[in-house]
């Protein structure tokens, strides 16, 4: 889970940070300006200034935030002077947008705030529709307005062309101003109050966010287009209020609840990605008439608020249908405010000690949590009389050797150290030792039987009917509470020796910088937190609990450097002493007898096996796994099953030294595993095993994996040669390269290579031979291989005690509800006889409701509810409805008189929660990645290693800062693309090839180790009709694939002209390529048919490639059913020239093209 | 060696190469061979001692022999400690192999418990398992787990098998992510110089700040004389000793607790007075 942040505002405005992987509160980068309020997103935060102007800080990141400007010049053809600039007076202006309706010269288009600045200068697009015009871009057309083409022809009377120009947002980790000239007039007053959310109501335009601001007299303002790449929006509008408003909350989805000055709350209805300012407002009243509600913070579904006497109310039974809920409940404790973040999480500041509570325990199925649990983590300033211990954290030298030494010379000094420090105010206070009444409460009220009892009474007293009289509330003014007011300080045992501060006064030395290093009061006072940008789950709770003192090993922070633990003193005379005590007892006495014999050992089991004969059905099986101990201490291992057919008792038997994998197959709700031998792969028919209970499969995959493993000599962290491949269900698998495999002849058949399993969850796995591998989840987060192995079902000895962490993937099931059209009654859920299911899956084949449809797969649990989806190619109404004249057909989302049928797509988020060697590297999601190919004999040792990704809106990125000791590298470098890219590899002499979403392709020129992202993109057309997705570079030669299947070698590539000439067809039936350091080149195929049955996701090796023919000449067929990627491009092993091995008949099936059916 | 696994099969796989020979007074009707073995340092004598018997039995006459029992320099031995803690406390300063005595006579009533078969040496071993578990997880792992897994240990202590004993022993070693240990450490602390068989108190891996408590912390609280400081000469007086090495006080009891505790899931561990060379 990516680092996150939560947003605090103190009693003097300034603003601070606390990460969720951090401890102490850091000032905001930006911090000449006092603030009010704020209020945070994932990417940036607007607040309120003590100016009372609103100013927004887009936090930093490595991809610019970057927009395009196009202006079209327009051009006319007439006989004297051919196309010129001269126009007919009904024409277009010579210089326009692309309707031809706005005028619009380059040197008219201005930045729209001092925030941006220009990428470059005004360039033609050359690029028309994934062709390189060759012409300066121009495209011709009989008449304005009209189609245009790329070529000119006879009756070509006008033509036009683009130009675009990039301008970049460059106020990030900063507080930028939003100007409020749009309308003096409609702005005559400062703002008060401002809410961000809506991040969830809809994807389009990216980042799109709901900001609503609150003025002094009580108007409310929605700030118009505010998304990514328009982070300052553009306007604000004035919302109508039945009343004067004094605070708002805009939640992440449809929720927008605010505050009146009467007291009331006010609930904004009709929210929806159609109208994300909703249409009206409904009235709640407070929960007693005595009390008006203060402050409100919404949630996706919940709301909290606090009434005028400090008591924080969760409103019961809020959801998008409800907005209201139903009534309030009481919770315990007194706060100023309370804020709602991301995943319900709820912060607030505490009336007594302004100190700011985290609610614990709020959980999709309790809303309103358990109890309040103070946040003690210290300021960066308050750092430097906290200990000597937290001094060294500070200094950076918490993982140097100078630490650790101390720490063993004396480590009774440390802990003395730390105790006397400790109970001095200059440290935040444990919540255990604030004698705070409220606390007693809490942990009297803890109880589920006790909670319910208040609950109850808050019930019974939560008035149903509220009068009018509401209005007369004594005139306090209900939100200057929350501001600079003097806190109410609680004494409590720790500072009471201490002389009573006042507080403003005392704390303004504090302002000045004059902090006395013992002062009475240095735990902050805060004014103000905002959650929406952090995401705090219960797997993973920040340390902002508990004071961290110095040394221990539990603050490590997840790094691939080498954590202390591993390189600890202790544990390497432990690793030394044993060695050192093997060798004295045992040395000089092998020759004595073993005190126990080893033996055959046995374990049994009862399993489903998919028996071989028709009708093939799942029957139960006896097994058993038979181990032998040889002299020389090596094992082997035979399974075998047990059957009955005709009341005949048989089995089969697997030598396990020759099982290839072992593969999970968690569907139909089953426990399965498949295992495959040489033989049984080019058969396509695995022997299927089906386990009772999770645990069981967990236990029998484990066992045979270890003997499997054992029997090979197979153990530990994989060789940086390794070839890695996932299947369709997420599943890692690596193997180790022999030196055959890549032979000039005789080369191994790939169904004999042998794949065990890693740990973790991913879509894809790239690797180098320097040992750097990167894989993407199928949510496209980015995660690098930490060098463990194991994880996931492989506990215990199967998996090595570091390196290996959580992992999550996150991804959507998809079904459709289609809808036939008749005259009487339009469109109903009633389809015709012939018709698909009404709810079904894409192909209508198969029916999938709401209600049925299970996650893929026993891993994975759902997270979200059903939901319209409105992303589908072909665009949808905004219902989200496609419309079609018959099923199956192509939909478009709008409906014509023709259309008879209409179907929308829903999705369902899901999650699975596993574990592997694989750290994320944050914030960025990727859709490919490739890592440079390097063959031995090259040294590139000094250098770092070229890493090339494209992010998931389609941003070409470059690492820096990889090596073999630091494989997530630092930084990403941003490379301009004029279009979103899909694909992209790097070659072994730094060819950077890349797809781009309309399925061409892109050369990037002049990349070198100096020059990582090299300078310019050079277009290459795609094949004919076809486009491509995905490239491969090896050494020197470059593979595409279209999205028909098809594979392309690129022809006439030469050092001196690296983009090469023209595509030439390979194969057919290719889903993924990945061409290697030796320019191998390996696929997965999409239909393999074995003797058995037919295969998809098959992977094949192509056989026969030379140097003088690198196309090579036919396809050898490895593992089988289910495979989804492969990489090859760490293995740059190759067998010594002429070595001689005996050669098998038979080994090397050589067709012209992996069998089509 | 990269990985904490690989010590866990280091300390399996601990041998302590010894010699047996019959106390002098027995009968014999020949002259008794002395016999070799690699005593497994994890395991128990009377579990790993047939061979012994067989070889001397062969010697003596049938109504001489009785029950077994083992001697070490006049100390009687424990079966009922694990091999390597017998070693360690009473043998690791002499020479080896270990020399120890054979006894079928004189069975030493107050020093040592009867051992007539395997089935008491497999309750005594549960029982610590069960034991050492209460302290960790309050018994819930080992009360969840199957018949079969319990005796899935006790086979694989005594046929030696590591994986066998491993594949269960590991969900005895987990503990609860939100915790940074287990409850209490299960751990005796064995003294030559004191009558006090051992010390055995409850002590947490984690002190109440959420530092992690250390191998000498733990010292320091229930056994100060075994740390406490050092002569005059500022010489150190004791060996702190698990499985035949001496870790360093700032090794966490935490990982110490998971990597070498014996089968029995208790650290055994050894104070002895240092070697006076």
């Amino acid at each position: 889970m990516p680092n996150s942040v939560l947003w605090a505002v103190d009693l003097f405005g300034r603003v601070y940070t606390l990460s969720t992987a951090g401890q102490y509160w850091e000032p905001c980068k930006d911090g000449q300006l006092e603030f009010k309020r704020v209020s945070s997103a994932t990417q940036c935060c607007w607040g309120i200034a003590c100016d009372n102007q609103v100013y927004v800080y887009v936090c930093a990141s490595d991809v610019p935030i970057r927009r395009r400007e196009e202006a079209y010049e327009n051009q006319r053809w007439n006989p004297m002077g051919g196309f010129c600039e001269k126009l007919l007076l009904s024409d277009r202006w010579p210089w326009s947008d692309v309707s031809g309706l706005q005028h619009r010269p380059l040197d008219g288009v201005a930045l729209p705030s001092p925030h941006w600045e220009w990428e470059s200068d005004w360039y033609v697009d050359e690029n028309f529709g994934g062709e390189p015009t060759e012409k300066g871009g121009w495209t011709y057309a009989i008449d304005f307005p009209a189609t245009y083409t790329r070529d000119k022809k006879w009756n070509s009377c006008v033509r036009r062309r683009k130009w675009i120009r990039y301008r970049r947002y460059k106020s990030r980790d900063a507080w930028a101003k939003i100007p409020s000239k749009d309308d003096p007039k409609q702005l005559p007053d400062p703002f008060n109050d401002l809410s961000v959310g809506g991040w969830e109501i809809t994807e389009e335009p990216t980042g799109r966010l709901s900001v609503w601001a609150v003025s002094l007299q009580g108007k409310v303002w929605y700030r118009e287009d505010v998304s990514h790449s328009n982070p300052e929006g553009s306007s604000w509008s004035l919302m109508d209020t039945p009343g004067e408003v004094v605070q708002i909350s805009c939640g992440p989805h449809d929720l927008l609840w605010a505050t009146l000055w009467e007291g009331q709350a006010l609930v904004r209805e009709g929210i929806n990605r159609n109208n994300p300012t909703g249409s009206c407002w409904s009235v709640v009243e407070p929960p007693g008439s005595e009390n008006g509600i203060m402050h409100v913070s919404v949630g996706v579904g919940v709301v909290w608020a606090v009434t005028k006497d400090r008591k924080v109310w969760f409103r019961r039974g809020v959801n998008s249908h409800n907005p209201c809920g139903t009534s309030w409940i009481e919770m315990v404790g007194e706060m100023m405010m309370v804020n709602v973040g991301l995943n319900e999480q709820v912060w607030g500041i505490s009336c007594e000690d302004r100190a700011i509570y985290f609610r614990q325990g709020v959980t999709p199925s309790e809303l309103s949590g358990k109890t309040w649990k103070a946040i003690v983590a210290a300021r960066e300033c308050d750092r430097s009389y906290s200990g000597s211990s937290s001094s060294l954290l500070s200094a950076g030298c918490f993982f140097g050797d100078e630490v650790r030494g101390s720490g063993e010379s004396a480590p009774s000094d440390t802990d003395a150290s730390s105790e006397v420090e400790r109970p001095g105010p200059g440290q935040p206070l444990p919540v255990e030792s604030l004698e705070n009444p409220r606390n007693l409460k809490e942990s009297l009220a803890s109880g589920p039987g006790a909670s319910r009892t208040t609950e109850d009474a808050t019930e019974n007293a939560c008035p149903s009917t509220c009068g009018p009289g509401l209005a007369s509330t004594p005139a306090e003014l209900p939100w200057t509470n929350i501001d600079l007011k003097e806190p109410k300080k609680v004494p409590n045992h720790l500072t009471a020796g201490f002389p009573e501060t006042t507080g403003l006064s005392s704390l303004g030395h504090h302002q000045l910088g004059l902090e006395e290093p013992y002062g009475a009061d240095d735990h902050p006072l805060w004014a103000w937190v905002s959650g929406g940008g952090c995401t705090v789950e219960a797997c993973s709770m920040p340390k902002w609990f508990t004071v961290q003192s110095g040394l221990s090993p539990l603050v490590q922070t997840l790094s691939l450097s080498i954590m202390p633990a591993q390189t600890a003193a202790w544990r390497k005379q432990i690793f030394q002493q044993l060695t050192e005590r093997t060798k004295r007892e045992l040395e000089n006495f092998r020759h004595y007898e073993q005190a126990v014999e080893q033996s055959v050992w046995v374990k049994t089991g009862t399993l489903q096996w998919w028996c071989d004969w028709k009708p093939h059905k799942w029957v139960d099986v006896r097994v058993a796994l038979e181990q032998f101990t040889g002299h020389d201490g090596t094992r082997d291992s035979i399974l075998f099953i047990y059957y009955v057919v005709h009341g005949e008792k048989k089995y089969i038997h697997v030598f396990l030294n020759e099982v290839t994998v072992l593969v999970p197959v968690l569907s139909e709700g089953k426990h399965s595993f498949a295992l495959y031998t040489p033989e049984r792969t080019r058969q396509r028919w695995p022997v299927r095993l089906t386990a009772a209970t999770n645990q069981d499969m967990n236990d029998w995959l484990a066992l045979l994996s270890l003997s499997c493993c054992e029997s090979r000599k197979v153990h530990g962290r994989p060789s940086p040669q390794a070839i890695w491949s996932v299947t369709c269900n997420g599943d890692i698998f690596v193997s180790e390269p022999s030196e055959d495999l890549e032979a000039q002849e005789h080369l191994l058949p790939c169904d004999q290579m042998f794949w065990r399993q890693m740990g973790g969850h991913l879509r894809m796995v790239e690797a180098n031979s320097r040992g750097v591998v990167w894989g993407l989840g199928y949510d496209h987060t980015a995660w690098v291989y930490t060098g463990g192995y194991g994880g996931g079902c492989f506990q215990g000895l199967a998996s090595s005690t570091s390196n290996i962490y959580t992992q999550s993937d996150m991804k959507c099931v998809y079904i459709y509800e289609n809808q036939r059209w008749n005259p009487v009654t339009g469109y109903t859920s009633r389809g015709l006889p012939t018709d698909r299911y009404m709810w079904s899956d894409a192909t209508g084949l198969q029916e999938c409701t709401k209600a049925s449809t299970k996650p893929p797969s026993l891993q994975w649990t759902w997270v979200s509810d059903w939901f319209v989806d409105f992303s589908v190619p072909g665009g949808t109404d905004p219902e989200g409805w496609q419309y079609a004249s018959d099923f199956p057909a192509s939909y478009h989302g709008y409906k014509t008189m023709k259309d008879f049928v209409r179907r929308r797509c829903w999705a369902r988020k899901c999650v699975l929660v596993t574990s592997g060697p694989w750290l994320e590297v944050a914030p960025i999601a990727l859709r490919d990645v490739s890592i440079i190919p390097e063959s031995p004999d090259t040294d590139r040792n000094g250098s770092s290693i070229a890493l090339w990704a494209v992010s998931d809106k389609g941003d070409v990125l470059c690492r820096l800062g990889v090596s073999a000791l630091n494989p997530a590298g630092s930084s990403w470098l941003h490379v301009g693309t004029d279009q979103p890219f899909i694909s992209v590899s790097i070659g072994a002499c730094y060819q950077v090839w890349a797809i781009a979403r309309d399925g061409s392709a892109f050369y990037r020129g002049s990349v070198s180790p100096s020059r990582p992202a090299g300078d310019c993109w050079y277009h290459i057309p795609s094949p004919p009709k076809q486009r491509l997705k995905q490239v491969s570079v090896g050494q020197t030669s470059v593979y595409a694939l279209d999205e028909n299947g098809n594979l392309w070698y690129r022809q006439g590539i030469t050092p001196s002209y690296p983009q090469g000439s023209s595509w030439e067809h390979v194969s057919n039936n290719v889903c993924r390529v990945s061409v290697g350091p030796l320019d191998q080149v390996w696929v997965i195929a999409n239909k393999v048919q074995g003797s058995h049955s037919l295969s998809r996701g098959t992977v094949c090796h192509r056989t026969g490639v030379q140097p003088h023919e690198p196309k090579g000449q036919g396809w050898d067929y490895g593992i089988g059913g289910g495979w989804d990627h492969i990489s090859v491009r760490a293995n740059a092993t190759r067998a010594p020239r002429g070595t001689t091995r005996n050669q098998e008949p038979n080994t090397c099936q050589e067709t012209h093209s992996p069998a089509c059916c | 060696m990269t990985d904490d696994k690989d010590v866990l099969r280091d300390v399996w796989f601990g041998r302590i190469p010894t010699c047996f020979t019959l106390y002098q007074d027995e009968i014999t009707e020949r002259e008794a061979e002395p016999y070799y073995l690699l005593l497994p340092r994890v395991s128990y004598l009377t579990l790993v001692t047939d061979k012994v018997k067989k070889h001397f039995q062969k010697v003596m006459r049938q109504e001489d022999v009785s029950e077994i029992w083992f001697e070490y320099e006049g100390t009687p031995l424990k079966w009922h400690y694990p091999i390597g803690l017998l070693f360690d406390l009473l043998a690791s300063s002499s020479p080896l192999p270990w020399n120890i005595t054979v006894h079928f006579k004189s069975f030493p009533e107050k020093d040592l418990l009867h051992c007539p078969s395997k089935d008491v040496i497999e309750a005594h071993f549960m029982s610590c398992m069960k034991e050492a578990d209460a302290l960790k997880h309050k018994s819930q792992v080992i009360n969840e787990m199957q018949k079969k897994d319990h005796k899935q240990l006790w086979m694989g202590l005594q046929n030696d098998r590591f994986d066998q004993f491993w594949a269960i022993n590991r969900k005895l070693m987990e503990y609860p992510a939100e915790e940074n240990g287990f409850r209490y450490i299960p751990f005796r602390i064995y003294q030559t110089t004191t009558e006090r068989p051992f010390i055995q108190k409850l002590f947490r891996p984690v002190a109440a700040d959420g530092q992690l408590h250390t191998l000498g912390d733990l010292l320091r609280e229930v056994c100060p004389s075994a740390v406490a400081p050092e002569g005059i000469d500022g010489e150190k007086k004791n060996q702190v000793m698990i499985h035949g090495i001496e870790p360093m006080l700032e090794t966490p009891l935490q990982w110490l607790s998971e990597h070498l505790s014996y089968p029995d899931n208790f650290l055994h561990i050894s104070i002895i007075p240092q070697p006076t060379d």
